[in-house]
């Protein structure tokens, strides 16, 4: 057990500021760059990403094929790729078989398609409970699924990425794959809801 | 568990989000890799960790990590904090102009090894009932217990030797699918849960 002697009364934002002063004093960090990775992950990667991918596959078969196949490379084909992505399984979700994705070790996650985690995956309860009682987590979470549902639990303990296909929902098969877009949530390509449609 | 919230920002503080990215440079300017940063995340204070939230871990590790990396000086970022408390802040000096530089990219987790996997989909094989000293990626819940390998996923470099340093050993990992019962007991809810595991993780089971 380790603990190295600092006061955590101080504030986390305080101390945040004295480790970039300190390092940008040493010359071993350019603020700038942290800017960059801030400005990168609120706004380009994010779910969108992954949406746009969930909204291809649902309108061209061809690519879904090559999606469940080799995921990496299919979203790729879409410019997605990068840290916490080097490789992605696709895992489909049907009436019959939900997956959901979870890290118990620490809060892995497929970064490129899905930018960095929400609160709630990286809760110590989520990642300790999704592995011995799903139904009931996903149930709390809002998601009812039924006694004949048969439910895959995804552990990322390795560096193996998992992202959800979702059900396309009925009543979206006049939508084009642009319009399908904004339906694809986050947490239904975690698996912890479903897409509805609009 | 409540239902998640639709409109989360990605940092709800902007600390949070220099936090992530200091972080992610200590990993590099410390000597570390990935590896070696979640060992450190793991040997914080426990209690630490539970309390200060994703962002403070990540923070405390960075700082565990430039320590032991003799970066950063034992205490050096408190007393820091401590001047930057006391002191009026002035107004930091304007940004050299021009493109930042890129963001450091590494090599990656991913390799590929000569020898065929050990394991084939389909097999029953057993997670060990191993108690790694250092850092593992075993946990602890499957350990003992057997399941059916789903997946031969790519090799990757062995996370229990190369949090410590002692060489990337890469090797195969395996997708092994554990029936619920068999890891909680038959009045468990019926369903599976995939494991992503090394190939020194597991051993083959009747």
């Amino acid at each position: 057990m380790t603990t190295d002697g600092a006061d955590r009364g101080t504030p986390a934002a305080l101390r945040t500021a004295a480790l970039e002063q300190l390092l940008t004093e040493r010359g071993l960090v350019d603020p700038r760059v942290v800017d960059a990775f801030i400005a990168d992950y609120e706004t380009n990667v994010g779910p969108r990403n992954g949406a746009k991918v969930i909204a291809r596959a649902w309108t061209d078969p061809d690519y879904r094929a090559r999606l469940l196949t080799d995921g990496t490379a299919a979203i790729n084909e879409l410019g997605f790729g990068g840290p916490q992505g080097e490789h992605i399984v696709v895992v489909e979700n049907t009436p019959a078989i939900h997956n959901v994705v979870v890290c118990t070790l620490c809060s892995c996650y497929p970064w490129p398609v899905l930018g960095l985690p929400p609160s709630w995956y990286k809760d110590p309860a989520y990642r300790a409970r999704m592995v011995k009682e799903p139904r009931a987590v996903l149930a709390e979470m809002g998601l009812e699924l039924g006694d004949d549902v048969q439910i895959t639990v995804r552990d990322s303990t390795s560096e193996v990425r998992w992202l959800v296909l979702p059900e396309r929902p009925a009543g979206t098969e006049h939508l084009t794959e642009q319009e399908l877009v904004p339906l694809i949530t986050r947490d239904t390509m975690v698996g912890v809801a479903k897409v509805e449609a609009p | 568990m409540h239902p998640p919230r639709a409109d989360e920002p990605v940092f709800a503080e902007p600390w949070q989000g220099r936090a992530t990215a200091l972080t992610i440079l200590a990993v590099r300017l410390s000597g570390r890799n990935l590896d070696a940063f979640r060992h450190a995340l793991e040997r914080l204070d426990p209690a630490d960790y539970l309390q200060q939230g994703y962002f403070g871990r990540w923070l405390n590790a960075a700082e565990l990590m430039l320590v032991e990396g003799a970066v950063l000086a034992p205490g050096e970022i408190e007393a820091r904090a401590r001047d930057l408390r006391d002191t009026p802040v002035t107004a930091p000096p304007n940004p050299p102009r021009g493109r930042a530089p890129a963001w450091p990219a590494g090599p990656g987790s991913l390799r590929t090894v000569d020898a065929a996997p050990a394991f084939t989909v389909g097999q029953r094989v057993r997670a060990k009932n191993i108690s790694p000293a250092g850092h593992t990626r075993l946990p602890g819940y499957v350990r003992g217990h057997a399941g059916i390998v789903e997946v031969v996923q790519p090799a990757a470099v062995f996370p229990d030797t190369h949090a410590h340093f002692l060489g990337e050993h890469p090797q195969h990992v395996y997708s092994v699918r554990f029936a619920s019962h068999e890891l909680w007991g038959q009045d468990a809810e019926r369903f599976a849960v995939t494991v992503d595991l090394f190939e020194d993780y597991l051993e083959t089971s009747p």
